[in-house]
């Protein structure tokens, strides 16, 4: 991606449709964004899907959206622990069936 | 070719393949001369291909030089000499001749493709002075593995054949038949129009400063260090202390290795300017090399973290990494008898330990390493070149320039820029550098492009109707990917997937002789998509791009996958799913590479006028240095009149006559025929690098026009008003421009002193503005030595928290304490109190070696005032360029590339970027200067590529882009009723895209089904 300005709300929903337990997307921290305000809108396409994930009832927690800067080597490393940890709490992806049953086997 | 028989001739030289070197070729090639650079040893890149980190921003020091490296070596407008070293010069400014000595290589550079037969065969080992002895290497060696040119060599003096007549393994075993003991030294005389030298330094030599150094492996130099921290280096970049190959707990940084030393034999009185920041950039590495927590301890007289954001960097380094800090005079270190381990014994200021114990302020702290943090110096072959081509030195050995002349030597036509011109880190190198490209650039001006070679890409190929073929290059990048990631495997599998017909590792994927590989690899296989997996596409994928043209392939047919930074890196513990991680990422590249698209871009042709924003000394210089080589310049400049901040300063602190050069500049600008507009604001800027369209605000309502190809922000800086000590209550409370006026309009009010207090950080280090302001300490010692030269009997005492007389400025605080005036520290926590009485100022503050608090008074205070950022919020807008926390404008990489910002066509110098003396704006501005006009000869250049595209017949004018795109590019075309967006103004983020409803605009190289493919291949088999 050039900037998060370019994540469309399509490119979230099929990562989740594919079987992604979770998506999250990275952007600049806010006002520093490269492009301006790429990340400013990213923001709220990450909000419009957590509105439709919960239209469709599945947690919208699954999808987030960070802001770092390339600098930030430790946050990112904490950004994904945390997010991981996050789904890990939420369990597999419904569109998952065999990770489903793993789950449920352990 | 140029016949003028008088006329200059457009080549230059340029001794010395550093990064100064290295950085002043490239400039000059890319603005159309042709370039000789020579260099000694066998391959380019001096001392920074030897660093690990580089400080402040901590990137992997061969990663961003690399790429300039091969840039430079594959350049066509530049003749490389390796081995070869200058004898003499004949000539003048415009026409030299140039006697240059190669040495016999031993080695045909066109036959070895350094695959390193003769060197694991040859039978004689050699200390590796890249390792700084550390490690051995043999008798026939490349210096480094990522060396340009990647072509062996002989070393004359080991070697045993050349010695002793027997041997020739080398010759019997290499494949490519490219030894050859019959190659002679050669001299070649070559003509030149102008002379650039970047010789470099050498450091100081350790075993004549420090008893123990040679004697106990386990006290090391700084560049030592570097070579342990590396993953090229002795211990591959497992940081082990060299006794007995364990993790060292403890390690102790000395300072002032041979600086700011009159005294010992080898040391040199200045200060060499760059030990605390590498000091404070190893402490902090070392503590990520090391498994356990690492004890680190900086033993130091004055911390001089004086440029952009190193501050912070200290800062960061005490606060958060818990690196210590101890402000000392260490003055024996001694091996602890029954361990491996070191002894430092010093002396600590005074203060709290001495109240107790007045007689011993003497400490202890036993270590398992200590670094030497050695200074730098000029190597005596460097004496004797300078000998040959009649260029003068200082008494430090550097070459003798001039405030106002920082990178003119004693010759005129010969330039110097790097350490051969005083003590300094890698930016100012690199602008350096640049400033010297500009100086040869102006006296060759009317030779430009006369000697050139152009480029001859061959014809893209049509690939649309040709099914993807995919190679797929892995990079071990040495042991950075291969330590973790087996590197084998991920191209095994890589060779599994579909569309790929080649897949291939390589130890260093960037090098040039890789390069060569791929390319005949492309050819050879018929690949028409390359996917690397290597490092990080921000740094590498020009380079591989250039690679794909040269086999007549669109460039956006490559893909990187940065299994590195992304992968090997970060889990470093972890080999078996880094490997799994690698072979995702492969995975992910590769589908992305099927679906990629040549996109096309167009030329342009670019406007040759440059606006300069502020017309002081930075803005003033830029200008000239454009004109002067042929480019119309336009100041746009605030104030009434040219000059800006300097006119408030009376002189240097050489004491040159700054009004004098000033006025001497102004005339010059106008004799340039350099358009200023004074009373001038920029009010607005629309178009595009190459075409800007500018609305000046000329004062009076009256506004005018102007288009131009590139802009140069000199848009300076001002001193604080301090809110502190009184400022503004009292006349006899001062800033230090406060007082060189009153110096210059009232000497006699002044003359009358008896005591000056001056303190220093008045709003700079502090939590408002944590930035050194650079200049005041200079500003300090001007005037402490300035007021004792009206009245030898005035008491002049500074108050400081570090005397940051950086390199060799150090000469004008050794004259100042030789003078008589007294440099007393204070702390940060502790300030001086001032009080304004009826009578008189009274200042008390606690002397930190007498342990005690004084009370004083004085006929005036001196503040030491930040140098502040402007108010350029609005420029910053229009320009669309960054600043800093503190309001300074952001260089495109604070490391290569100091005058850039990250949009082409915008440059940056003078105090806009940072404070800095005079000197320094007046190279930073030639180097501006230098950049723009690599820019501007371009002529022509292309747009489009990553841009956004319309398709009418989807797009139902909603607006719904119009109002998205953060550059106000997209605009509905009033006759077909749909959107249109100008690719030469789209800046490529795809905001637009993602938010039309329509899905009517696509984004050349991020179309949906090329970033969906990515995650269906990252979730393949999920489901």
């Amino acid at each position: 991606m050039p900037c998060t300005g370019r994540v469309a709300i399509i490119h979230l929903m099929k990562a989740l449709e594919k079987g992604a337990d979770g998506v999250f997307v990275a952007g600049c921290l806010e006002g520093d964004c490269h492009y301006q305000a790429g990340n400013l809108r990213a923001r709220k396409r990450v909000a419009y899907v957590q509105e439709l994930l919960k239209s469709i009832g599945m947690e919208p927690e699954r999808v987030a959206m960070y802001n770092l800067s390339a600098g930030q080597g430790p946050r990112f490393a904490e950004i994904c622990r945390e997010m991981t940890e996050r789904v890990r709490q939420l369990g597999p992806n419904p569109t998952r069936k065999n990770g489903e049953r793993k789950e449920k086997a352990a | 070719m140029d016949t003028k028989k008088d006329g200059p001739l457009g080549s230059v030289m340029v001794v010395g393949g550093g990064i100064a070197g290295i950085q002043a070729a490239l400039d000059l090639a890319n603005t159309g001369y042709y370039v000789y650079m020579v260099e000694k040893s066998p391959a380019i890149g001096g001392v920074m291909s030897q660093l690990d980190k580089t400080f402040p921003t901590n990137d992997c020091a061969m990663c961003i030089i690399s790429p300039k490296l091969v840039e430079l070596g594959r350049h066509l407008n530049v003749k490389l000499l390796t081995v070869s070293e200058v004898e003499g010069i004949e000539g003048q400014a415009g026409r030299f001749t140039v006697t240059v000595k190669q040495r016999a290589r031993y080695v045909d550079m066109e036959k070895c493709i350094a695959c390193g037969l003769c060197a694991e065969k040859c039978p004689k080992k050699v200390d590796n002075e890249y390792n700084q002895g550390m490690s051995q290497r043999k008798a026939i060696y490349v210096k480094y593995p990522q060396a340009v040119p990647l072509k062996y060599s002989i070393d004359e003096a080991n070697c045993i054949y050349l010695e002793k007549g027997k041997c020739r393994a080398c010759e019997k075993l290499c494949p490519a038949g490219a030894v050859d003991f019959s190659q002679k030294d050669r001299t070649h005389n070559i003509e030149v129009g102008a002379v650039i030298l970047s010789p470099g330094f050498q450091t100081c030599d350790a075993k004549s400063l420090v008893e123990l150094y040679g004697h106990n492996p386990n006290v090391v130099t700084s560049l030592e260090f570097e070579r342990l921290l590396s993953a090229t280096g002795p211990t591959q970049g497992h940081l082990v202390r060299p006794s007995d190959h364990k993790e060292p707990k403890k390690i102790a940084w000395l300072q002032c290795v041979g600086s700011r030393d009159q005294h010992r034999k080898g040391a040199h009185s200045y200060c060499s300017g760059v030990c605390c920041m590498y000091a404070i950039k190893e402490a902090m590495v070392a503590k990520e090399h090391c498994q356990d927590p690492l004890d680190t301890a900086v033993f130091y007289m004055d911390m001089r973290t004086y440029g952009k954001d190193f501050e912070k960097y200290y800062n960061r380094a005490r606060d958060e990494q818990g690196v210590r800090f101890i402000r000392s005079r260490v003055y024996n270190v001694e091996a602890v008898s029954g361990s491996d381990d070191l002894l430092i014994q010093y002396a600590s200021e005074a203060g709290e330990q001495a109240e107790n114990h007045p007689e011993i302020i003497v400490h202890q702290e036993q270590f398992d390493m200590v670094v030497l943090s050695v200074g730098v110096e000029t190597q005596p072959e460097t004496v004797e070149l300078a000998k040959k081509l009649g260029v003068k030195l200082t008494e430090h050995n550097f070459a003798e320039t001039g405030p106002f002349t920082p990178v003119s030597t004693s010759r005129p036509g010969i330039y110097v820029c790097g350490l051969f011109q005083g003590p300094k880190d890698i930016p100012f190198s690199v602008m350096e550098a640049s400033a010297a490209a500009c100086a040869a650039e102006i006296d060759l001006a009317p030779a430009r492009g006369t000697q050139v070679k152009t480029r001859s890409v061959p014809p893209e190929q049509e690939i649309s109707d040709q099914e993807p073929r995919i190679g797929v290059f892995v990079c071990n990048c040495g042991i950075n990917i291969a330590s973790v990631v087996d590197v084998k495997a991920v191209m095994a599998y890589a060779a599994t997937l579909p569309n790929v017909v080649y897949s291939q590792e390589y130890l260093f994927t960037c090098s040039q002789d890789t390069q060569e590989k791929v390319k005949q690899t492309i050819l050879e296989h018929k690949l028409n998509r390359v996917v690397v997996a290597a490092c990080s596409p921000r740094t590498h994928e020009p380079l591989f791009q250039e690679t794909m043209k040269d086999c007549g392939l669109n460039k956006y047919l490559f893909e990187m996958a940065n299994i590195r930074d992304q992968d090997s890196w970060v889990h470093q513990k972890e080999p078996g799913p880094a490997t799994d991680k690698a072979k995702d990422l492969v995975r992910m590249a590769v589908a992305r590479a099927g679906l990629l698209k040549p996109l096309t871009e167009k030329p342009l042709v670019i406007n040759q006028r440059a606006l300069v924003v502020g017309g002081g000394v930075a803005g003033m210089n830029a200008a000239l240095g454009l004109a002067r080589q042929g480019f119309e310049a336009v100041i746009v400049e605030r104030e009434p009149r040219l000059g800006g901040m300097s006119r408030h300063v009376s002189q240097t602190l050489e004491g040159l006559d700054v009004q004098e050069y000033v006025d001497k500049l102004t005339q010059e600008v106008k004799d340039a025929g350099i358009e200023v507009l004074v009373g001038s604001r920029l009010a607005g800027l629309s178009g595009y690098k190459g075409n800007f369209l500018s609305t000046v605000d000329t004062g009076n309502g009256t506004h005018k026009e102007i288009t131009h190809g590139a802009v140069v922000v000199a848009t300076g800086a001002r001193e604080y008003k301090p809110r502190e000590f009184g400022y503004g209550e009292s006349d006899r409370v001062l800033t230090q421009l406060d007082l060189d006026r009153l110096i210059m309009e009232h000497p006699e009010r002044v003359s009358k002193w008896q005591r000056v207090i001056m303190i220093q950080c008045v709003g700079s280090r502090n939590k408002d503005n944590p930035n050194c302001s650079k200049i005041c300490c200079q500003g300090a010692v001007k005037h402490a030595l300035r007021l004792k030269k009206m009245n030898p009997e005035i008491d002049v005492i500074v108050l400081f928290r570090d005397m940051r007389m950086y390199g060799v400025l150090e000469d004008h605080y050794t004259l100042a304490r030789k003078e008589g005036v007294l440099f007393v520290r204070y702390d940060e926590k502790d300030q001086p109190e001032v009080t304004l009485g009826g009578s008189g100022i009274e200042i008390a503050f606690n002397d930190l070696v007498l342990g005690r608090r004084v009370s004083l008074g004085a006929d005036a205070i001196v503040l030491g005032a930040a140098t502040l950022a402007e108010d350029n919020e609005q420029l910053a807008t229009m320009l669309k360029v960054p600043r800093n926390a503190e309001g300074f404008f952001i260089e495109a990489h604070a490391k290569l590339r100091p005058v850039d910002f990250a949009s082409e066509g915008i440059y940056l110098c003078g105090t806009a970027h940072g404070p800095k003396p005079i000197s320094e704006s007046v190279a930073q501005a030639m180097a501006a200067a230098a950049r723009a006009a690599a820019f501007l000869s371009n002529k022509e250049m292309t747009v489009g590529g990553v841009v956004a595209q319309v398709e009418p017949s989807l797009c139902a004018a909603c607006l719904v882009c119009v109002r998205n795109c953060p550059y106000g590019v997209p605009r509905i075309d009033p006759e077909k009723g749909v959107s249109e967006i100008n690719e030469a103004l789209c800046q490529g983020c795809g905001t637009c895209v993602s938010e039309c409803p329509a899905k009517a605009i696509r984004l050349g190289h991020y179309q949906d089904d090329q970033i969906m493919i990515k995650v269906d291949a990252l979730l393949e088999g999920v489901v």
